[in-house]
């Protein structure tokens, strides 16, 4: 990891208001570092903030959402200081988003091709003559026949679909792709052929790739780096090998250790006992500690850092020495 | 562009092969027909000319003679052909329902989308007039506007000043519908997306909201026209019609105040009556026969269109 990074996230705060008028912390105090070509994961529960960091770095927060503090480096421009018109223009030319369930998000009575299409020349980038060339180039760079341009979402299946959004992700050619959940609702085969699919674009593309999943498996397959949040934190973040070799967090290794082992068939599934934090009503001390199975007194008075245990690898866990670190 | 007009016509085509299953859709379809066609050719249709007055042999006007050969429905209080002005009428009531209908369609899926896609303050604004709107008797209100904006003498065809009453007041429906619709439209995924490959509100509402909706505001407007003719028959009844230029609600009035009734006349209020009723009958049942096929949610055609969907498919994939 060295050299400068591509997309610099610090201290990324992201707030709801509910309906009812509380606030709820989504994000608190999210750091990390996308470099040019790399893939970094991140893995969390459902709720844990993992949708919420992309949609806060897209600035494509909901209604009620708002990002209360932090800076968003995408090659020296803090993407949180732009205007809404001008953040417009970084939206699928500098970074585009494969979003959850994408098969949703082709809207169903617009032919595919068309929708790729409309990509394109919203950012007027060539003429109507070259757009359509790209357009089914892109379709056949996803291996999706070029005479299926004009066929509408419903003719095709889901991985189809799914690659469909992942052509159109890369339509302006973009620095930074993120991928929320791209293999969601997949069945296994397609599964594989989608990662693969990711996999070979970032290899002839050269793009970064920022991946948000719950399968651990996904992560071991494609990540470089990872980023391991719990309710709205960052709980652990290092190079892949850190995490699955040297996690130091224990909600890392719960999560781990609940990842089925196909080795060893007969063993009973470990789960972690409890729920992830109400972001309405935060422990007052380490966001982990009412689950933790190590927790000692200090931990729910104590808000731990982030502590840099060993170069690049980082532990938000007062059971662990580091330094704390510095993120700038 | 060839392209998008074959599909055009090919889901015409598929359209139309569903209506003409609905036999109440068939039913209400002829009747706008002949009502619109019988306005379009009333010249052809007719000998005598409306304000043509019929005199007998000894030059006297054939006054509230009874339907005859010559004159199919009669004449009236003056010797007018009832038939010949009914036809005519048929051209002012339509004109005024159909223009006024578009207007109220106009306003109220603007709004509408406007309070359901960008919510919060413009929302609010656009419902609380709407409630205002919705609370107000709308008759005595069209009354009193029409009949004011009349006495200003602003020399407006009266026609244009009901048109335009009747267009302005009866968005409020077709607005909360159509807000109602865009809210849920706006939370589909698919917006989502445009909005991050860097769409703007104008290019999602054109783009991917508006094609959404079409089908309501179809439906929507088929049925506010029904609702427009009735206003205007209702007030050119009250006498706030343009009576140079007679709508069935004007014809209503003239038999009401010169006692057909009294005298006998039914041909003089019977016509009109039933003319009003024809359109409005057709308008409604051509309206929820729209909206049934083209609501998706209401849809039991769903597995007709499947089937056609199946077949589309097939033929393409063989190219």
């Amino acid at each position: 990891m060295n050299g400068k990074p591509l997309l610099s996230v610090r201290g990324l705060t992201t707030e709801f208001t509910t309906p009812e008028g509380k606030i709820a912390r989504a994000l608190d105090d999210v750091s990390f570092d996308v470099m040019p070509g790399q893939t970094i994961g991140l893995v969390g529960e459902s709720g844990s903030g993992k949708t919420t960091t992309l949609m806060s770095l897209m600035r494509l927060l909901p209604a009620g959402g708002r990002i209360t503090a932090g800076r968003v480096m995408f090659n020296d421009i803090n993407l949180l200081s732009l205007s809404e018109r001008e953040m417009r223009d970084y939206r699928w030319k500098s970074m585009a988003i494969v979003f959850q369930g994408a098969m949703n998000a082709l809207n169903p009575v617009i032919k595919v091709g068309d929708q790729i299409h409309e990509a394109i020349m919203l950012h007027n980038l060539m003429d109507e003559d070259a757009a359509e060339k790209r357009v089914k180039d892109l379709l056949e760079m996803v291996g999706i026949a070029r005479t299926r341009r004009d066929q509408y979402p419903h003719q095709y299946s889901g991985g189809m679909r799914q690659r469909a959004m992942i052509a159109m992700a890369l339509a302006c050619a973009p620095d930074l792709l993120f991928a929320d959940e791209p293999t969601t609702a997949l069945d296994v085969m397609i599964q594989a052929q989608v990662l693969e699919l990711l996999k070979e674009i970032q290899k002839a593309l050269g793009l970064a790739i920022v991946l948000v999943t719950h399968d651990l498996g996904v992560v071991a397959e494609v990540c470089d780096s990872v980023v391991v949040m719990y309710g709205g934190k960052v709980a652990e973040y290092g190079t892949a090998d850190h995490i699955y070799n040297e996690a130091q967090h224990p909600y890392t290794q719960k999560l781990l250790a609940a990842f089925p082992d196909v080795s060893q068939p007969g063993d009973t599934l470990a789960s972690i006992p409890g729920t992830p934090p109400r972001l309405t009503n935060l422990p007052p001390g380490c966001r982990f500690e009412p689950r933790c199975h190590l927790k000692i007194a200090k931990c729910s008075q104590i808000v731990p850092p982030l502590l840099e245990v060993s170069p690049k690898h980082y532990v938000s866990c007062i059971l662990r020495e580091g330094v704390e670190a510095d993120f700038r | 562009m060839s392209e998008n007009w074959k599909l055009f016509l090919r889901n015409l085509a598929g359209f139309w092969r569903t209506f003409r299953r609905n036999k109440l859709g068939l039913a209400g379809g002829f009747l706008v027909l002949v009502a619109a066609l019988a306005a379009i050719f009333a010249p052809a249709l007719t000998i005598y000319a409306p304000s043509e007055i019929i005199r007998d042999e000894n030059n006297r006007a054939l006054t509230f003679a009874p339907p005859s050969v010559h004159e199919p429905l009669g004449t009236d209080d003056a010797g007018h052909d009832i038939w010949a002005q009914l036809i005519f009428g048929a051209r002012i009531s339509l004109t005024v329902g159909f223009l006024a209908g578009f207007i109220a369609m106009f306003v109220g899926s603007a709004l509408g989308i406007a309070a359901g896609y960008f919510g919060g303050k413009i929302d609010t604004l656009i419902m609380r007039v709407t409630d205002v709107l919705l609370v107000i008797p709308d008759l005595p209100l069209m009354l009193v506007l029409v009949a004011t904006i009349r006495q200003m003498e602003l020399k407006i065809s009266p026609l244009a000043v009901l048109i335009v009453v009747i267009g302005l007041l009866y968005w409020t429906s077709t607005a909360r519908l159509i807000r109602s619709q865009t809210l849920t439209i706006k939370e589909r995924q698919f917006v989502a997306r445009a909005r991050a490959i860097g769409a703007g509100n104008w290019h999602i509402i054109r783009k991917h909201i508006l094609p959404q909706l079409m089908p309501l505001i179809v439906a929507n407007t088929v049925l506010i026209l029904s609702t427009a003719i009735l206003i205007e028959s209702g007030l050119a009844f009250l006498g706030l019609g343009d009576p140079t230029k007679p709508s069935w609600g004007t014809m209503l009035n003239f038999a009401f105040d010169r006692s057909a009734i009294s005298n006998g006349a039914w041909w003089f209020y019977l016509p009109p009556g039933i003319a009003i009723l024809w359109v409005s009958l057709g308008c409604i049942l051509l309206g929820n026969v729209l909206e049934e096929m083209l609501n998706p949610r209401l849809a039991a055609h769903h597995l007709e269109d499947e089937k056609g969907m199946i077949a589309i498919t097939s033929t393409e994939s063989g190219t």
